[in-house]
């Protein structure tokens, strides 16, 4: 059950300002388009989506708030919504989420060395984030990678046949910032919507 | 055996693209249904193509369809299934990333035949690569003129939109998946009635994987009786297979139904043998849920027949010395494996998944993870692999959805055919305690 850990942790709504951009804002209203008029709470998943990358990678109480008010629905809605999928985050993230594949066959073709090594390398364990905020390590189940494990996503990249050699590459690419060259075999998309 | 149907144009550059894909026949199907057949004609003729679901459960595609309520005054609804994430399976993905055309035009010709107007492809959320070319896909067929208002001038209308998940692998359910799809959590919803009655917004609804869609354009072009002798017997046509594990050469592969399991395994063509020239140990055929078969099981059933790749000769001998075809994840595992410690990869897999709705699954995937657990590092009781086959009987068959049967399948099999692994892990703790000890067998 993904999300089953939050019973443990306080939310508070801080009554902070929260806004989509106007370009935003127009893109959120074609996607609920897509449904019916009166099925407006359908955009709830492609919206979150949406909220978690405008608001800083992760729905705070106030971000879910301001997504029920969008959608006509009860905040209730989008907190039971938000705590079942294992992509949305509740708490803050870095700005690059590691998550690698621990499942089956990954696992045996060497999926558990690399979480090791990745844990080892960036000294945090699962679900931690890196004391300068750049990553959160995250050991998820099967990406659907199978054929190019082991493999990991980093945000919206696929990173698949990993060794510890690319691992080294691909943080320190994305540690300088300067993650416009792609390291062989990745697999990305600018825009997703 | 080589017929490629599917992927024929795989290799062809910019095959990704309208254009491309439109000069080696693409789309010819939408424009022959939209002209020249009536929507019962395109239901009829792939009732004639055998045609089974290939999302794992192989249910006869037409009469799928023909089960859409067609008295309903609601708008009726198609939705294509590309939840994909039963470990061991990344075909869908596959065909998406290189011939989304193949996927829109099947989905056109099939709303055609459903009398649907708005269709939806719902997509696992980790693919958001794959929903940036589908979307670009869409873009160039609705400029084309085969999406949108008054398709190629005969007054059809269709929409499709692409709808993202989020992480949860239960929405591969259909009926999870269409309640994740109105925006709430994916539970399973009870059946009756099936959503060719009341599915999306309570309309009529047909829910179809995404190689089982791809497939319908090829079919209209060839003729259902045609496709009909591709094959073997009710296993017609052609699967893609998605092999990965221990093996040459992990990748999607299309293969004619009947093709020797021995020959998949081992052709150059196709898996090209076992990596690093050790023995084949087990293989689950179907992705993580069915049955796990040893070596020489999978090759030739317990009669001493060769295994071929289709429904029925997969599951010959039934539970006790057969498996499934499933979604056509084909993962092999090397004589070096360790199977409780894969075993309980794939339950904490199934724990993590469950929707938490039904008390048998909630709770009993959850207590033979950890049992699964206490016996691979070295804490295992004498009476642990009775408790486990004892939680999966009582598991299975107990839930609204399949994903309880789905949890159950891989212990249960696990324990009957490597019984004797589970037994030594138990009586051996001293060798089971050290981190990556690998299969037992090196020990006994």
């Amino acid at each position: 059950m993904p999300g089953f850990k939050i019973d443990h942790i306080q939310y508070k709504k801080n009554n902070l300002k929260v806004e989509f951009s106007a370009d935003t804002l127009e893109k959120v209203e074609k996607i609920i388009a897509r449904y019916p008029a009166e099925c407006r709470k359908s955009a709830l998943l492609p919206v979150l989506h949406i909220a978690q990358e405008e608001f800083g990678g992760y729905l705070s109480v106030d971000v879910m708030d301001y997504v029920a008010v969008i959608l006509g629905i009860q905040y209730i809605e989008v907190y039971e919504v938000a705590t079942f999928y294992s992509q949305f985050y509740l708490e803050k993230t870095g700005k690059y989420v590691i998550e690698v594949c621990r499942t089956g066959p990954c696992a045996i073709c060497g999926g558990e060395k690399i979480s090791e090594y990745l844990q080892k390398k960036l000294k945090i364990s699962d679900g931690e984030t890196t004391s300068d905020g750049l990553f959160t390590l995250r050991e998820v189940e099967c990406l659907g990678a199978c054929g190019y494990a082991p493999a990991m996503q980093i945000n919206t990249e696929f990173y698949e046949h990993l060794t510890v050699d690319k691992i080294d590459t691909i943080l320190d690419l994305l540690t300088k910032n300067t993650n416009t060259e792609k390291p062989e075999g990745s697999r990305w998309t600018d825009k997703f919507f | 055996m080589d017929r490629q149907i599917l992927l024929e144009h795989i290799a062809v550059p910019g095959i990704e693209t309208f254009d491309v894909f439109r000069s080696k026949g693409g789309y010819n199907a939408v424009a022959k249904v939209l002209k020249e057949l009536s929507s019962e004609d395109v239901v009829a003729e792939i009732k004639k193509s055998g045609l089974r679901g290939r999302g794992g459960a192989g249910f006869p595609t037409g009469l799928k369809w023909s089960f859409i309520d067609k008295k309903s005054s609601k708008p009726k609804y198609l939705v294509c299934n590309a939840d994909e994430s039963e470990p061991g399976t990344f075909k869908d993905r596959y065909l998406m990333e290189h011939l989304p055309h193949q996927l829109i035009e099947g989905m056109i010709v099939s709303s055609y035949a459903l009398g649907v107007n708005t269709a939806y492809i719902y997509v696992r959320g980790e693919f958001k690569y794959i929903i940036g070319i589908l979307n670009k896909a869409l873009r160039e067929t609705y400029s084309n003129g085969f999406l949108g208002n008054n398709i190629l001038g005969t007054g059809y209308n269709l929409d499709i939109h692409v709808h993202p998940g989020a992480g949860a692998y239960i929405c591969g359910e259909e009926t999870a998946l269409l309640e994740s799809l109105e925006g709430k959590r994916g539970n399973p919803r009870i059946k009756p009635p099936f959503p060719a009655s009341k599915g999306l917004y309570d309309s009529p609804t047909v829910v179809n994987n995404v190689e089982t869609l791809a497939v319908v354009g090829p079919i209209i072009n060839m003729g259902g009786e045609k496709y009909a002798s591709i094959g073997l017997g009710k296993s017609s046509g052609t699967k893609l297979i998605s092999a990965c594990g221990n093996i040459n050469k992990p990748g999607v592969f299309e293969i004619e139904m009947g093709l020797p399991v021995e020959e998949f395994i081992y052709s150059q063509k196709y898996c090209g043998g076992i990596s690093n020239n050790k023995k084949m140990k087990a293989v689950i055929p179907g992705g993580s849920s069915v049955p796990i078969l040893p070596a020489n099981l999978i090759l030739k059933t317990a009669k001493g027949i060769p295994r071929l790749l289709t429904y029925e000769s997969l599951s010959e001998g039934g539970f006790e010395t057969g498996t499934m075809l499933g979604s056509g994840g084909f993962i092999v595992y090397d004589e070096d494996t360790c199977i409780v410690r894969n075993t309980w990869n794939l339950t904490r897999f199934y724990h993590h998944e469950s929707c938490g709705q039904c008390s048998p699954c909630r709770e009993g995937t959850g207590w033979m993870e950890k049992v699964l657990h206490r016996i691979e590092t070295g804490e295992g009781r004498s009476h642990d692999m009775d408790l486990l086959v004892s939680i999966a009987s009582k598991i299975e068959g107990n839930t609204i959805c399949p994903l309880g049967d789905a949890a159950a399948w891989p212990v249960a099999s696990a324990i009957r055919h490597f019984r004797n692994e589970f037994e030594f892990h138990v009586a051996h703790p001293e060798i089971v305690k050290i981190k990556d000890h690998g299969s037992i067998e090196k020990y006994t």
